[in-house]
């Protein structure tokens, strides 16, 4: 096991990508401010875009995906962006109208 | 023996760039002061550009320090600051659904690194020798084979076997579909984020003149 952490392979940046992961996902599931919840969601994607790098790299196995991990990896930086304006622009307007940034109160939807 | 000593450095960069951004990342789920989240976000994004860098993702790497930490990030913390009244910096997390995050993301934390390291190709270090010995160039030049891919061609597959028709294994429409997905979201989030302001004034001067 320690030999197998001591070097840089495929399997430890899946292990930081699985780490930023979840850290993202209970993120997500426990923050109640709703920026909070924003920052959870660009965790989870880094995460995923750490995947998409390690299977790309040139450096860490012979056979990788090459350059598509990398142009996956640019289009999900860039869905991401689109993402946080989207999502930034609806918790103002949530807070505008509420005066309350917390996604609990969000609630007028409940049946 | 020098590339005993390259290999240890990269492995050290590779623990200082993973280690800040695993224990950033998890200041940023630790710490309920919202301002401190959005700090913490910044540094572990920033490590996480290094460990493109160290993947040979150059060009990958640039973009994550442009767009993420130089706009992504600039975007929500301007959120912060527009939404940072005293009660909403620090939200406190009822217990219960603590324990429940909990349960659930180390089960799914353990069910990740469970498959991380079950393919033994993935963490072998001879796969790391061979993929070393089989590069030309030790510097990694992505940047014209990223544009060329994202144009339609892709300069990288010319010698491959299973080599496609020239124009066909491109990157161009869904290229085209992100720049015309972008240019609506910016669009919609302007309209969004402006028109119920306007609202919000006209209301807030009959309704609530306290209100500012």
């Amino acid at each position: 096991m320690f030999t197998l952490l001591a070097f840089t392979t495929v399997s430890m940046y899946l292990a930081v990508g699985a780490v930023m992961f979840v850290v993202g996902v209970v993120c997500m599931a426990t923050k109640r401010n709703a920026l909070g919840v924003l920052m959870g969601i660009e965790l989870v994607l880094n995460g995923a875009n750490i995947n998409f790098i390690a299977f790309g790299s040139q450096y860490l196995r012979p056979n990788s995906l090459g350059l598509d991990g990398q142009l996956i990896a640019l289009f999900v930086i860039v869905l991401a962006a689109a993402e946080a304006a989207v999502a930034l622009a609806i918790a103002l307007n949530f807070y505008n109208n509420h005066i309350s940034i917390d996604v609990d109160r969000a609630d007028e939807l409940k049946g | 023996m020098i590339n005993l000593l390259a290999v240890n450095w990269v492995d050290f960069y590779f623990i200082i760039f993973a280690g800040i951004a695993c224990i950033f990342a998890l200041g940023v789920l630790l710490t309920s002061n919202i301002v401190r989240m959005a700090f913490y976000l910044v540094i572990s994004l920033g490590a996480t550009a290094g460990l493109f860098f160290l993947a040979g993702a150059e060009f990958v790497g640039a973009m994550q320090l442009m767009i993420y930490v130089g706009g992504t990030l600039v975007l929500l913390i301007f959120g912060v600051m527009l939404t940072a009244q005293s009660r909403f910096i620090s939200m406190k997390t009822h217990p219960r659904d603590w324990l429940l995050a909990i349960i659930v993301g180390s089960s799914l934390l353990m069910l990740l690194l469970i498959a991380a390291f079950n393919v033994p190709e993935w963490h072998d270090e001879n796969q790391v020798q061979a993929a070393v010995a089989k590069l030309e160039t030790a510097d990694s030049k992505t940047a014209t084979p990223l544009g060329l891919a994202l144009t339609g061609v892709r300069v990288d597959k010319i010698g491959a076997a299973e080599r496609l028709k020239p124009g066909m294994s491109g990157y161009l429409l869904p290229f085209v579909i992100v720049s015309v997905h972008l240019l609506v979201v910016l669009i919609g989030a302007a309209y969004m984020a402006r028109a119920k302001r306007g609202i919000r004034v006209a209301s807030s001067e009959e309704t609530d003149p306290t209100d500012d």
